[in-house]
């Protein structure tokens, strides 16, 4: 029996979607191994520990909630320490955490602190006796490697998207516990720039809409954000030439070398399908294309394609998507 | 900095079914610590001196890779050898934290992670073992007046932080394109100094057990032309992928 430690992690006061699914993942992890307990640390300004119980609902046993004025701006180097002493503290088996913002650069600062091995962006968990496996795909997810890590604790960072999160409902217990301190020089947070505002992450959104250079010039964007909004809960991303064309910020950027997505839908509008851009966005569920060239490689991987003029198809499709959804 | 086979690659498992067949890709410096290379010159360029050393981990075949960045402008190389680079990101971080423990820099610059690994463990976990400030994942950086200041980006958001010298940052996209090295640049590298030796590699505890390709996806299907498909996509995205 083992407990496993997740880093349950926040932005603006409210956990996000990843922190469920890291609980949902160090649940099953937990239950694998005999049925420890899951501790839940959230970390935020004073406050936060009215979120606790939210965490329990995914199948937390106990939320340990560390308050800091210094947390609502993501103090990293404080978090890392107050993860890392609670570790040591709780012999635990794992340390789950999302390969999120946060989660790349907490997880190898925790490790390093533990001495303990660290695998990221993993997508699968699996225990047997002492053997910890775990998948995680490298190439830009053109192979998927099986890792075994050998030793304990481990820390684990999760994909987000892998794991869905599912209700597992525990009364959880909440502890306070005490936010240790940076042990030597932090970084200063001068500015936190707010991205558009009403639309989900990448990350999160259950529909991305992409544009590509098809689209001709900057104002033709336009078009992927009205049929964005006709969905309702979709985000917008784009192709690497779209954002080196400042068309779109370089953080909107889908492919290879920017985010790697798996919405249940994404759209690709005027996008060819160059092997860095689908890199990006093979593991989505399903594709829909729309490209003048029926050659185009992003047919290819494309569940719907439909050749014609993004000009064209994307306003009516917008509208054909808004009356569809009337009434939602 | 990292050596790693081109992306645009069409991968195939060896034999062993734990690595990928090698035979016939082509490797060069990986992407992120090209965007670090380029991003440590253009840092020196502006303040007007200081030196530029890279350093790999690897093989002896990273000495190709090590002359490239000198041929881009960076002064010297440091070669530290394997025979093979190990899975275990907090193994590589000890052996770049022991040979970097004396200090003598201002900026320690990584990839945010290289293309084949993808685990960007190693730049963070260096920097924690050298006691020194982080910033994870830096798409912009300046330093002035011996201070730094860089932007991440967030989901949604970013955040602008500061920092004092020394201290580490892996470099996302959106720095600075690498670029190539001239003909007198290529010349020069060969007369410039690569050190070579062992590489004090922290233990291994994450090994490889399996390499496999991913499921294929379905082969793609086009449904129509123009305007007139859109009945039939609406259709598909209601019953089929019922996600309107």
């Amino acid at each position: 029996m083992t407990n496993v430690l997740v880093f349950a992690e926040t932005r603006g006061g409210e956990l996000r979607k990843i922190a469920f699914e890291s609980v949902t993942a160090a649940r099953k992890l937990a239950d694998a191994t005999g049925g420890g307990e899951v501790h839940a640390l959230i970390a935020g300004a004073p406050g936060i520990g009215a979120k606790a119980s939210q965490l329990g609902t995914y199948g937390a046993d106990v939320v340990l909630v560390a308050e800091s004025a210094d947390f609502a701006n993501f103090a990293r180097e404080s978090i890392a320490a107050t993860i890392a002493e609670r570790a040591k503290a709780g012999a635990y088996r794992a340390i789950v955490l999302g390969f999120s913002a946060q989660g790349r650069d907490l997880g190898p600062r925790v490790a390093a602190k533990l001495d303990a091995p660290i695998a990221s962006d993993v997508t699968e968990i699996s225990a047997s006796g002492d053997t910890l496996t775990v998948k995680h795909p490298g190439y830009a997810n053109k192979v998927i490697l099986t890792l075994v890590i050998a030793g304990s604790p481990v820390v684990l960072s999760i994909r987000p998207s892998a794991f869905t999160a599912t209700e597992s409902a525990k009364p959880a217990r909440t502890e306070n516990i005490t936010a240790v301190p940076a042990g030597g020089p932090t970084v200063t947070v001068v500015e936190v720039k707010e991205g558009a505002k009403g639309r989900p992450d990448l990350g999160d959104a259950p529909i991305i809409i992409s544009g590509g250079r098809g689209l001709k010039v900057a104002e033709n964007f336009k078009l992927v954000e009205d049929l964005a909004d006709a969905f309702g809960n979709a985000a917008v991303g784009a192709t690497r030439a779209v954002t080196d064309e400042g068309w779109r910020p370089h953080s909107d950027q889908i492919g290879q070398t920017g985010r790697q997505v798996s919405p249940q839908l994404y759209v690709a509008l005027g996008i060819s399908g160059a092997i860095q851009h689908i890199a990006g966005m093979r593991t989505s569920k399903t594709i829909v294309a729309i490209n003048k060239d029926k050659e185009a490689p992003i047919f290819k991987v494309a569940d719907y394609g439909i050749v014609g003029d993004v000009l064209e198809v994307v306003p009516a499709l917008t509208a054909a998507v808004r009356e569809a959804r009337k009434g939602h | 900095m990292k050596r790693t086979p081109d992306s645009e690659s069409r991968f195939k498992i060896a034999a062993s079914g734990t690595a990928i067949d090698e035979t016939g890709l082509k490797f060069d410096m990986d992407d992120f610590a090209g965007f670090a290379v380029e991003a440590a010159l253009q840092l020196n360029e502006k303040a007007g001196g200081g030196e530029t050393v890279v350093y790999a981990l690897g093989p002896d075949n990273v000495h190709e890779t090590l002359r490239k960045a000198m041929s881009m402008g960076v002064d010297r190389a440091v070669h530290l050898k394997v025979d093979k680079i190990p899975a275990d990101g907090l193994a590589i971080a000890k052996a770049l934290a022991a040979e970097l423990k004396d200090g003598g820099y201002d900026l320690v610059l990584f990839g945010k992670h290289a293309f084949d690994s993808s685990a960007g463990v190693v730049g963070t976990a260096t920097a924690e073992l050298l006691g020194m400030a982080c910033v994870t994942a830096a798409s912009q950086l300046s330093v002035e007046n011996g201070k730094g200041t860089a932007r991440r980006e967030l989901e949604g958001s970013a955040e602008i932080l500061s920092f004092s010298l020394p201290a580490v940052v892996t470099i996302d996209e959106g720095i600075a394109r690498p670029r190539y090295p001239s003909l007198k640049g290529i010349m020069g590298a060969k007369k410039k100094p690569l050190e070579s030796k062992p590489a004090q590699l922290g233990p291994v505890r994450v090994t490889v057990q399996k390499e496999e390709l991913p499921p294929e996806r379905p082969a793609g299907r086009i449904i129509g032309e123009g305007v007139a498909a859109i009945p039939e996509l609406v259709k598909l995205l209601q019953n089929e992928a019922k996600v309107l």
